[in-house]
């Protein structure tokens, strides 16, 4: 090796030291895989084993994303690490936007070709008399529930919910700016404003598919129209939590002192997540309720 | 009868699996030519531009003008594949003036064939495999049809265009004669077409071509192409059998209930009205 | 050597050794290891399920295995060896040289990257398990289509619960990799100085993260659809079973490039050595890997040729198709021009490199006559596609793993691997696999289906002479475990450099490797 010269820009890059938390998170997704398996196929150790599953998990994100805090507060994070975590939020949020972008094409799909392909030409007339392609559609037909639903109209919670998250956006903005300008007190008041938006917008969902099974009739299992329905809201409620869940901790950080103007990326980064369920919150609202 | 294929794509007897044959020859003799070219120099160099043979490395290592001709090239050599291939795709997609229409069914593990339209129009069957379950599990020689003989085969005529309706029962199976060119995915709840006019009188055999659980190697497909006279005295026959009061074996209704699976979800063919609530709120 | 004595102070500081270093490691060169003894593991796994298939297929008849287990074996033959196998080594192969190849410590999260490898094994648990509960494992194929997966038993959940297992893993390690190069790199490393393995790496990552999410959310619905009553691919309901196809193909096909990019890669590595002369046409090898994958993306339908998609359709997805072509031979191109008046020579890495030039492309051009949809229609879910896909996944990404293996070895051990082992495995390797695989093309035209336990009379001498050349296969893969084995106890002491015309930054520090390198980043020249 000749050339062992280091450049100046070139920081040391952190590099942790081994860490037990990794296995424990194997061994919890083990778990949970095989429990939750079992529990579909009503073996009895399934529940206890899903649920020991994401007990070490819960330990595992404690413990894990605990000891990354304190490696940053203690500085052990330069330039070159926060570049990392810009580049790797960046894409794992768009893996996100994939793992949507399934299910929104298995909207598209059913909703423009086969639901159509259902109610024309040799499919009608062979298979399925009588249906007429039509959506909200329950499917052509089910013998076992043949009981009708009602479809979720988009202007009442869902239109509230979209107000809602748009403020959240707003809020959490006003929070950044606070952050910006070392306004510690509008910081903690606009992240737990938006938290707290978060967090009646997850109730007023909740409370939307209440609605839909009690008064609606509208099921999972209330044909294509169900499935879709209720996949991505569902997918999309989940990913509110944990990103409510992000900004809950961010806030636990803020009132520990942490955080500066400059460095303070793990705010940004529960941020972005925040804006991208918004912007899919949004999508879902024009095509899931609205259209 | 023809000895089965071994080397290549099976006898053609329609037009499409003409074409298709003759698309494929003359794609190998491209591709050979291309490989014999692509191969023959690097060989070359792997011969005479040895180390221990004092070869001393040239130094280039870039020119645009052979960039660029080897990415022209080879795409007019595709579109010299395309052009034959598009017109098949669109012959084959033609389904239009069939004289005879057969719906086919796949369940796990037969067929139904059902006579929708044309002479024969009504007749409707199974179809299983034949071949008893001693020669596969080893205990009688095995026959010269082993595996892929039906208990009632298919029958149309000689020079017909038939079109077939593919639709399936539980899961998805595919109806293929190589013979005719045809092969169709029957996707439950959902009906597909394909087409074939025999040019040759005979008894052509296929397989099931999409795993379909258990019996899938076991659920060939057996067509009989006959004379005009043959195919009326058979329509006959089967016409009498079946008003012969014969016709609860012949339902295509599957006797032992609804399969495991989608079908118990309720997927029998041919039902009921949608029950989908109008509007929204 | 200042490294060596580094490493010696620094190598053992954490405290942790024997089985707690591999479990606890944040090394990257550790975790290179850990992935490529996980996946030759799965390799044998799956190995003895294909010599399973192949014992049932020797003769006509049912002689060794049930077709409810035969088409258990089948699909996970297929899923041990696509997640099991193929894609970690090429984690593992990233995980050791990348670092190594730009200049940088380690990866960009050390601590994450053990645990993409650490979900691996649960993941081949409940994989390898299901063969073990009530009504056995998966059985609908590797691709495990609605509604026959629908149908399955209690090991198809536990599938689905592997691959998103597989696909947190995939994902993770692809955002590592793709942060590593593009914020890792060497001052003066710039991308386009970058060894073709990193940039085949680089697009193979984002394939990765945009594919592996869509396959989450296609067993996803297939898992709602078995237990929670949805009707995505249930017609009754209104749902279609082909869109559970074109959602797994839009995943599909893109994972086929993601397993043979980074084999590109490294052959690309491998060519400039032997041949010692650059790598003919750098850029325009970057431009093509990048055509590959954006093509990818574009061609998925072309394994539903036979679904009756409208002609439009058809034709779209088979003109897509063909395109890939293009792009494809350029780099067979460049890749024979940069043997072309080079100073070759032939030592068992290169062996392998030009055995995967060769038979792979002829996997390529029969990828290309499938792609001809009436021609398809024929030889869909025929041995033909059996033969294409061996021909492009063992002769395409196995032999350049291998070769990859042989070439970095001397720096993973520090000692040369034999060259006669080296050789002997290369040369009873492509003949066995010849004999094993190209007879799949003449049994596939001539009409014999598919994923069968049981064939026509027609068919037996040749699926006799392919078990024949499967188990001669199988067992010459036991020569590379020797070797590897021979390797590490011993063997010539490799030079930093180990082969004359290697060119790159792994080539600059000792061999083998020390624990820990570049920490202070090296200067390009
Ligand atoms: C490493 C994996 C890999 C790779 C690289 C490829 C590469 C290609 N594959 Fe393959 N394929 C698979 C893995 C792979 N495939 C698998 C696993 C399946 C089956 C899945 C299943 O059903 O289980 C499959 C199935 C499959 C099908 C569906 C078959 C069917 O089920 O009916 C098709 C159809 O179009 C296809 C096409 C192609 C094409 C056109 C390429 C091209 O990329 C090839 C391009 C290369 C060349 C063409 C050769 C080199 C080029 C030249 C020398 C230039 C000059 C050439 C010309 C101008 C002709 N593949
Ligand atoms: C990704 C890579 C990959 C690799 C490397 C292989 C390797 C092999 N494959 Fe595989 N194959 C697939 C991917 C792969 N395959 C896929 C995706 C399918 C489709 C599945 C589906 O239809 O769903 C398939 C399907 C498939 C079939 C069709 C099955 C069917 O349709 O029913 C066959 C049949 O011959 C086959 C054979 C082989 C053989 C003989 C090898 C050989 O190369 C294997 C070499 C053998 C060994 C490596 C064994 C070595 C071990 C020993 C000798 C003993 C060791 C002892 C101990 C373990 C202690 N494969
Ligand atoms: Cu029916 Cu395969
Ligand atoms: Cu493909």
């Amino acid at each position: 090796m000749s050339q062992a010269t280091t450049t100046r820009s070139f920081d040391h890059y952190f590099v942790p030291e081994p860490s037990k938390y990794p296995i424990f998170g194997s061994v919890a997704l083990l778990l949970f895989g095989s429990g939750a398996a079992m529990w579909l196929n009503k073996v009895e150790a399934g529940p206890w084993m899903f649920f020991a599953g994401l007990a070490i998990l819960i330990y595992m994100l404690f413990g894990w994303f605990g000891q990354v805090v304190r490696e940053s507060e203690s500085g052990l994070y330069g330039q070159r690490v926060d570049a990392s975590f810009r580049w790797s939020m960046g894409w794992f949020i768009f893996s996100e936007v994939m793992f949507f972008a399934a299910f929104f094409g298995a909207l598209f799909y059913a909703r423009v070709l086969s639901v159509p392909w259902l109610a024309s030409g040799d499919n009608e007339a062979l298979l399925w008399q009588g249906f007429s392609s039509a959506w909200p559609s329950s499917g052509p037909y089910t013998p076992s529930r043949a009981d009708p639903f009602t479809p979720m109209g988009a202007w009442g919670i869902p239109a509230i919910n979209t107000l809602i998250l748009l403020t959240s956006g707003v809020t959490l903005t006003f929070a950044h700016y606070g952050l910006l300008a070392g306004k510690r007190g509008r910081l903690t008041l606009g992240l737990a404003a938006t938290i707290l938006l978060g967090g009646v917008f997850i109730g007023l969902q909740a409370y939307e598919y209440v609605h839909a099974y009690a008064e609606l009739n509208l099921r999972l299992d209330s044909g294509i129209y169900g499935s879709t329905f209720f996949l991505l809201t569902g997918f999309h409620g989940l990913h509110v939590t944990i990103g409510a869940i992000m900004l809950t901790v961010m806030l636990f950080r803020v009132l520990a002192g942490h955080f500066s103007a400059q460095h303070h990326f793990g705010f940004e980064a529960a941020a972005w997540y925040w804006h991208f369920v918004d912007v899919v919150w949004l999508i879902l609202f024009v095509v899931v309720y609205w259209l | 009868q023809d000895a089965p294929a071994r080397y290549n794509l099976q006898t053609p007897v329609t037009s499409i699996a003409q074409q298709i044959n003759d698309m494929h020859t003359w794609l190998m003799v491209i591709c050979l030519v291309i490989f014999i070219g692509v191969f023959g120099v690097m060989f070359w160099a792997v011969f005479n531009h040895r180390k221990s043979k004092g070869a001393v490395a040239a130094h280039f290592h870039e020119n645009t003008v052979v960039e660029i001709a080897w990415t022209i090239i080879p795409i007019l050599i595709l579109l010299g594949m395309a052009w034959p291939a598009t017109r098949t795709v669109i012959d084959m997609k033609d389904t239009s003036n069939p004289d005879i229409t057969v719906k086919a069914t796949g369940y796990q593990w037969k067929w139904g064939y059902d006579y929708l339209q044309g002479e024969g129009e009504g007749v409707r069957f199974f179809s299983s495999m034949s071949t008893p379950r001693d020669q596969i599990e080893g205990g009688a020689p095995k026959g010269e049809a082993y595996l892929l003989e039906v208990d009632k085969p298919l029958v149309v005529p000689v020079g017909k265009k038939v079109r077939m309706l593919l639709t399936a029962n539980d899961v998805i199976h595919s109806w293929w004669v190589p013979a005719f060119g045809v092969k169709q995915d029957a996707i439950p709840g959902f009906i597909r077409d394909a087409w074939f006019l025999a040019e040759k009188e005979g008894v052509f055999r296929g397989n099931c071509a999409e795993l379909c659980g258990r019996d899938h190697g076991f659920m060939p497909i057996e067509v009989h192409v006959v004379s005009a006279e043959r195919y009326a005295q058979w329509v006959a026959e089967q016409q009498a059998g079946m008003s012969a009061g014969t016709a609860a074996a012949v339902s295509v209704t599957p006797e032992d209930g609804a399969p495991a699976g989608v079908g118990a979800r309720g997927l029998d063919v041919g039902l009921n009205v949608a029950a989908v609530a109008d509007g929204k709120t | 050597m200042a490294a060596v004595t580094h490493d010696q102070l620094q190598g053992h500081q954490h405290g942790q050794s024997g089985l707690m270093r591999w479990i606890t490691t944040t090394n990257h060169k550790d975790i290179g290891t850990l992935y490529m003894f996980f996946s030759f593991f799965m390799f044998l796994s799956g190995g003895v399920m294909a010599l399973t298939i192949r014992a049932e297929l020797f003769q006509p008849g049912l002689q060794v295995v049930q077709p409810e287990f035969f088409n258990q074996l089948t699909t996970m033959h297929g899923l041990v060896m696509v997640f099991g196998a193929i894609m970690p080594a090429f984690v593992g192969f990233a995980n050791w040289m990348i670092p190594l190849m730009i200049g940088a410590s380690d990866m960009a999260f050390a601590r994450m990257n053990n645990w993409s490898f650490w979900l691996l094994p649960p993941a081949a648990i409940l994989l390898l398990g299901s063969f073990f509960v009530p009504g056995g494992a998966a059985a609908a194929g590797w691709t495990m289509y609605a509604p026959l997966s629908v149908q399955m038993g209690m090991g198809m959940d536990l599938a689905i619960f592997a691959i998103h297992i597989m696909g947190i893993s995939s994902i993770m390690g692809a955002i590592n990799i793709v942060v590593t190069v593009l914020n890792m790199r060497a001052p003066g490393m710039t991308m386009m100085k970058m060894p073709m393995f990193c940039w085949t790496w680089l697009i193979t990552a984002y394939l990765l993260i945009a594919v592996m999410p869509v396959l989450a959310g296609a067993v996803t619905m297939i898992l709602t659809d078995r237990h929670f009553g949805t009707s995505f691919f249930n017609a009754a309901g209104g749902g279609d079973p082909v869109m559970y196809q074109h959602i797994f193909w839009f995943f599909g096909h893109p994972e086929v490039y993601i397993m043979i990019l980074p084999a590109f890669g490294i052959v690309s590595q491998i060519i400039p050595a032997f041949a010692r002369k650059p790598l003919f046409g750098y850029a325009s090898m970057v431009y093509a890997v990048a055509a590959i994958a954006i093509l990818s993306f574009a061609v998925w339908a072309h394994h539903m040729f036979a679904t009756g998609m409208p002609a439009a359709g058809q034709l779209f997805f088979m003109y897509a198709t063909m395109l890939i072509a293009v792009p494809t031979g350029v780099k067979v191109f460049n890749w024979v021009a940069t043997m072309w008046r080079g100073s070759l020579s032939f030592e068992t890495p290169m062996l392998w490199a030009v055995g995967f030039i060769f038979v792979f492309t002829i996997g390529g051009f029969t990828g290309l006559i499938c792609a001809i949809a009436p021609i398809d229609i024929q030889v869909q879910d025929t041995y033909y596609v059996v033969a294409h896909f061996h021909y492009v996944l063992v002769a395409g990404s196995l032999f350049a793993l291998f070769a990859g293996a042989y070439y970095w070895l001397p720096k993973w051990t520090g000692h040369m691997p034999s060259e006669f082992l080296g050789k002997l495995h290369f040369w009873c390797s492509l003949v066995f696999f010849n004999i094993t695989f190209f007879p799949m093309h003449f049994l596939g035209l001539a009409g014999m289906p598919r994923r069968i336990p049981d064939y026509a009379l027609q068919f037996a001498d040749f699926n006799a002479l392919i078990s024949i050349g499967a188990f001669g296969f199988g067992l010459s893969q036991l020569i590379f475990l020797v070797a590897v084995i021979k390797c590490i106890r011993g063997g010539e002491r490799a030079a930093a450099r180990s082969w004359e015309g290697a060119e790159g930054l792994e080539w600059t520090v000792p061999s083998p490797a020390p624990h820990h390198t570049f920490e202070e980043a090296p200067v390009l020249r």
